[in-house]
């Protein structure tokens, strides 16, 4: 594989962990959030100030997963007090809290960010690897929770509170659940996009990175993990293989987005099914 | 007087937001949605007002012609976009919106350059009085004046006439409202138009004050937005003035005691979130959120 290739498919993994983390949230348990940049940013700065203090590749993990899911955990305490269209903006607050925070802050690089970050020591390929078998892993999380008895939960749970409640579920509970599950491999996702580039600078984890991950989720079919992998993977190859969409980034996913929302809110997963159940029947 | 500088920054800030943001609580009021993409009207006003302006010569044609486009964009979001969406749970068209956002913005990038335009003529922007020591742009007055007139007009609209009365009606109580022969789909128009215009008005005044939109001038502004209809009680005109202002007010002295560590535009988060978290239902609102 050329280097180009194992950058692409590197950038995959980590969108596939950050996409299928934000659907456990937003489509599992209903909680939209449109903040999951915070989280992936706040993974990669701590396991940059692992690395560069010498802390080695499996602290420096075991840091973005905390770090990830600490913050989500905060965020998911928000989610027992604001519902719906308000936990979204409250999501939309943090991360621009995030980003103005860690703009001003000199031990975190601020507008420079970290530069000169030590590497894992396993090459392009070995990175690439290791970023594989983590979204490997993320996807069968995910699968696995979807048949569980936490994944009906988090469902009766975000379709209708009021009537989860009256099941014996307990909402809050599961909330928080979702919230620090879902931004811990977030985190775990910033942690490996810190091992790919080696340098991080605050603008990568900005408000339109998290408008471009709900934008996966949504695309894919909110709810469904393998309609987000695909689109997860699609959409960051579409700019790659035509480079209009490349020039046009922006426009293009804002455009799927409005179009798929007002057209086909199921998204791929749901036309899918469409397309497979009503063709054998007549 | 450095202090009465920063009060003065702070007042015009504080009237333009509240010029952004009025159309926002509007249709909030009236359809529970949070309409982000305000913002894009907000920029398309100010990219009207200017090309205009350019093409006439005239930068007072500049805003008519910019209030009458953005208020026929702002219904057109309504019925392509949000009407068809009215029967989802409120993220659903929250989301569009931020997605229309982004397009838009790109668009405008597209179309107009990443640098942005510039007036070709604009005397009014670098335009400065003295008042005993205190330095007031042109551009700054001509805010504080065009939204004390818009308010008061707004007001009187609202207060007075027989279509602005029915607008309220219709606003607290649809469905009595209706029973008495209002038309709820035409104050939904018009409730688009009014505060789409308004938003042009806006736009058009910071392309003054900056004498240059680029594609990021609706960015910041409509997320701040967000938190000015929040913290002002969701669908309260006058809590959304009152919020527009002391958030303008408090964001010029921030600059100076919290600066260092924390940016001028994450002030008005932080504030959305801590009264989000100790009051869902806002200042004045009873809704939970």
């Amino acid at each position: 594989m050329s280097a180009y290739e194992i950058s692409i498919v590197s950038i995959i993994g980590i969108n596939v962990i950050l996409a299928v983390s934000l659907n456990m949230i937003s489509g599992f348990c209903g909680q939209i959030s449109l903040g999951h940049g915070a989280f992936f940013g706040a993974g990669a700065y701590a396991a940059a100030l692992t690395m560069t203090g010498h802390g080695g590749v499996p602290l420096a993990i075991a840091a973005a997963l905390v770090a990830g899911s600490l913050l989500g955990v905060i965020v998911g305490f928000a989610s027992l007090r604001v519902r719906s269209d308000f936990l979204a903006v409250t999501t939309i607050g943090v991360n621009f809290l995030f980003v103005g925070f860690v703009r001003k802050q000199a031990w975190l690089g601020g507008e420079m960010g970290i530069s000169g970050i030590p590497a894992t020591g396993l090459g392009a390929a070995g990175n690439m690897t290791m970023i594989l078998l983590f979204a490997a892993a993320t996807i069968a999380l995910s699968l696995y929770i979807s048949r569980s008895w936490m994944g009906f939960a988090f469902r009766a749970v975000g379709e209708d509170e009021a009537a989860a409640a009256t099941l014996g579920i307990p909402s809050g509970a599961y909330k928080l659940a979702a919230f620090g599950i879902g931004t811990a491999l977030a985190g775990l996702a910033g942690g490996l996009y810190t091992f790919f580039t080696q340098f991080i600078t605050v603008d990568a984890f900005d408000f339109i990175f998290s408008v471009m991950l709900m934008a996966m989720v949504v695309i894919g079919g909110i709810g469904s993990t393998w309609g987000v992998v695909v689109a997860a993977a699609g959409l960051t190859l579409l700019p790659e293989a035509i480079r209009f969409v490349n020039e046009y980034r922006l426009l293009v996913f804002g455009g799927l987005l409005v179009l798929v929302i007002r057209l086909a809110p199921g998204g791929l997963a749901a036309m899918m099914q469409s397309l497979f159940l009503a063709a054998p029947r007549r | 007087m450095y202090y009465i500088d920063l009060a003065v920054t702070g007042i015009s800030f504080g009237c333009m937001y509240a010029m952004m943001s009025v159309g926002l609580t509007l249709v909030y009021g009236l359809l529970r949605i949070l309409h982000v993409a305000h913002a894009a009207v907000f920029a398309l006003g100010a990219y009207v007002t200017v090309l205009v302006a350019n093409a006439t010569g005239s930068i007072l044609s500049g805003f008519v012609v910019a209030v009458i486009a953005t208020a026929l964009f702002g219904m057109a979001i309504y019925r392509l976009l949000y009407e068809p969406l009215l029967k989802y749970r409120p993220d659903v068209p929250l989301i569009a919106s931020v997605g229309l956002l982004v397009l838009m913005q790109d668009a405008f990038r597209i179309v107009f350059g990443e640098q942005g335009i510039t007036f070709q003529r604009n005397a009014f922007a670098f335009t400065t009085f003295n008042f005993a020591g205190v330095t007031v742009s042109a551009v700054q007055i001509a805010i504080v004046i065009t939204a004390a007139v818009v308010f008061t007009g707004l007001h009187l609209f609202t207060t007075r006439t027989r279509i602005g009365i029915g607008w309220r009606a219709t606003v607290s109580r649809p469905q009595i409202a209706a029973s008495f022969g209002i038309d709820p789909i035409k104050v939904r128009y018009l409730n688009f138009a009014v505060g789409s215009a308004l938003a042009a008005v806006a736009g058009g005044l910071v392309a003054e004050m900056n004498n240059l939109v680029d594609p990021g001038i609706g960015f910041v502004v409509s997320y701040k937005a967000l938190a000015i209809i929040v913290l002002g009680g969701l669908g309260s005109v006058r809590g959304t003035l009152i919020a527009s202002l002391v958030l303008g007010l408090v964001e010029a002295y921030g600059t100076i005691f919290i600066g260092a560590w924390l940016d001028r535009d994450a002030i008005a988060f932080l504030a959305l979130i801590v009264l989000l978290m100790i009051r869902p239902q806002g200042f004045t609102g009873a809704r939970t959120a």
